[in-house]
């Protein structure tokens, strides 16, 4: 085991991947020689060069575009959407051309494809580099949606989006870059569609995602000198999602929480809620409760930040309800 | 250009536009499903243009695709098969239309969304260029579609890039129901390529020897890695956006004209007077065109339509979701 950031981690299994197969390329906005927008690909211009490691100009759609052109003759391009919230700019390649040309051609065109992004907020970026949009992916089928939330599983995740044969979206949240965690010496591929329950616990279950699990995590700790004992459980990927570890955690502890920085309304958080709720009814000892930030843009002031997006504070409360 | 190869091309747009002229038909019948966006009167732009292409290059297409896939080489009875909505269809009866792809022939796919080949084939170009084949991605498309950013991120790209791309731009005075002088304030598309220091030539689409040197010259260009040119194709729909658009918002007049030029007659006229074939000759490329559709629509026929369960099916290469 070593210790490394999330980016750190990223970076490492870009390179692993660069390094490991001559059709996969990388390009995006100011991803070369600057190392992209947070630093997240340090030194691979350097290591790689400019085939392999691309800027490009700023041309959201066109970058997505280039990356399905690419996908379907035969590279396996990782495109970088700098913020999440550009996403919206590259929509129409994203949800009407990349998750839909394998179906509608019958099969005839496969696109393993990846696009990097960084969402979620914390930085004092407001409303237009700050949203947490992937709910409006996961609602599409064709794609596919990752969402890490340790440098590990960043790593591990990142090899098995470039090595998938479909669209990858895959969501790094920019507030936990600089976070730290072990990595295996010999990074390995996770597979998607497989949850980590991130704490072992006996009362709650709390779903949740991105810098979200730090949070719960935290939040477990200050309930656990309740005597509340709280399992966390990352789904690390939002499609396909791992429903049978959640159910099986709620199962046990017949309490939900579900923790997720988006806006509440429509957020995915609410996919996950409702497949409790249809699915595992009878194993609820109590309606299943979702945490996720106001139904607002994200505002610049830090105190309004703060208040808007979710923290610890508001998990301990919301599963202080449930007792 | 030999004989032989002019009798190709000849046979090539008759191919177009009888599969289309039959489509017209299988629609008012209601043997098609949804709509159809119909080439007729451009069929020497796609034609002249995949003449001077290799099975390995690269194509984009649009809503108005039939005629880029037929030239490149795609099969009548697939799609034929595919119009019908049938399960032997290019597409497995899922895509219709505006969304067939053969990428064993290269054609990265009709599209239903205005503009999105653009950026598509930017990616079809890099792909070339990054494996240091020759390959070219011909990237055809109308000219409104020259209004949507797609086609300027294009073009800044490309030419930054010198990546091998050819823009044949269909200008074939309308978007939609808009004419052009209504939707842009210029006439030709190709001065557009000033903007981004790539070079424009403008010709007559419905004259196929004229798109077929312009198009020679700017696929060479391209695979000698000295970059994108886009090369307008002057031409005229003839009939509605779709099959079953009657068209308030054409002039007669124009239409009538235009009508006069249409690509067909013209190449007949000119293989009869220099001497390329005779009436014969003429007649037998058009039994055995004739022939291909009867073929074509036989087999659309006798598909079976897709059985349910192919709903659920590629939407990805290793998922499959059952159930509601």
């Amino acid at each position: 085991m070593r210790t490394m950031t999330y980016m750190e981690a990223i970076r490492e299994a870009m390179r692993m991947k660069l390094k490991e197969d001559e059709n996969v390329c990388t390009f995006g906005e100011d991803v070369g020689k600057f190392g992209g927008c947070f630093g997240v690909y340090g030194s691979l211009f350097d290591e790689f060069g400019e085939k392999r490691v691309r800027d490009t100009p700023i041309s959201e759609a066109a970058i997505v575009g280039m990356a399905i052109g690419a996908a379907a003759t035969g590279l396996r391009p990782v495109a970088e959407i700098m913020m999440g919230d550009f996403i919206a700019v590259a929509m129409d390649m994203l949800v009407n051309q990349a998750a839909k040309l394998r179906y509608m051609t019958g099969g005839g065109i496969t696109l393993p494809m990846v696009v990097r992004t960084a969402g979620g907020g914390g930085l004092g970026a407001a409303a237009q580099h700050s949203q947490s949009l992937e709910a409006w992916l996961c609602h599409v089928p064709g794609l596919k949606c990752v969402y890490p939330s340790t440098p590990a599983d960043a790593a591990g995740l990142l090899l098995s989006a470039i090595n998938d044969d479909n669209p990858v979206v895959f969501y790094e949240h920019k507030g936990i870059y600089g976070y730290k965690g072990e990595v295996p010496d010999e990074i390995k591929p996770i597979p998607l569609g497989v949850a980590d329950v991130k704490r072992e616990g006996s009362d709650v279950t709390i779903v949740a995602t991105g810098k979200m699990v730090w949070e719960s995590l935290k939040a477990a700790e200050e309930l656990a000198k309740e005597g509340i004992n709280v399992e966390v459980v990352d789904p690390r990927t939002l499609y396909p999602l791992d429903k049978e570890t959640i159910f099986n955690s709620v199962k046990k502890t017949s309490k939900a929480v579900i923790v997720t920085e988006e806006v509440k309304r429509g957020g995915y958080g609410g996919e996950i809620s409702a497949m409790i709720a249809e699915e595992i009814f009878d194993y609820l000892d109590a309606p299943v409760v979702r945490v996720g930030a106001l139904n607002t843009p994200i505002p610049f002031a830090s105190n309004l930040e703060s208040y808007v997006l979710p923290s610890a504070a508001d998990v301990v409360k919301a599963v202080k309800k449930l007792f | 250009m030999s004989k032989e190869n002019i009798i190709e091309m000849y046979k090539t747009m008759l191919k177009i536009r009888k599969f289309e002229e039959f489509a017209v038909v299988a629609t008012g019948e209601g043997r098609i499903p949804g709509f159809i966006h119909l080439y007729i009167g451009e069929e020497a732009i796609a034609t002249g243009v995949c003449a001077n292409l290799r099975p390995d290059d690269y194509i984009t297409s649009t809503h108005r695709g039939h005629g880029h896939i037929i030239a490149k080489g795609g099969e009548l009875n697939k799609m034929m098969a595919e119009l019908f909505g049938k399960a032997d269809g290019y597409c497995k009866g899922r895509g219709g239309s505006m969304h067939i792809a053969d990428a064993s022939r290269g054609i990265l796919g009709a599209n239903g969304i205005v503009g999105a080949g653009h950026d598509i084939a930017l990616g079809a170009g890099l792909s070339a260029q990054y494996k240091g084949t020759d390959q070219v991605c011909i990237c055809f498309f109308g000219d409104a579609s020259t209004n949507q950013g797609t086609f300027h991120e294009s073009l800044n790209m490309s030419s930054t890039w010198k990546l091998p791309i050819v823009y044949v731009c269909e200008n074939n005075g309308f978007g939609i129901s808009v004419s052009q002088k209504r939707h842009q304030a210029i006439k030709d598309v190709a001065d557009r390529g000033a903007a981004y220091n790539v070079p424009g030539v403008v010709v007559d689409g419905n004259d196929v020897f004229a798109v077929s040197e312009a198009a020679a010259e700017a696929i060479k260009r391209a695979r000698e890695g000295k970059g994108p040119t886009i090369v307008e194709c002057k031409t005229w729909r003839q009939r509605g956006h779709f099959e079953g658009d009657p068209c308030v918002y054409k002039d007669k007049e124009e239409q009538e004209a235009w009508l006069k030029k249409d690509p067909i007659p013209r190449l007949e006229k000119y293989i009869l007077e220099n001497g390329v074939a005779d009436e014969a000759g003429l007649k037998q490329v058009q039994d055995e065109v004739a022939a291909m559709v009867k073929e074509a629509v036989d087999f659309a026929d006798k598909s079976p339509l897709p059985d349910l369960s192919s709903a659920v099916q590629d939407v990805y290469t290793d998922i499959i979701e059952e159930g509601r």
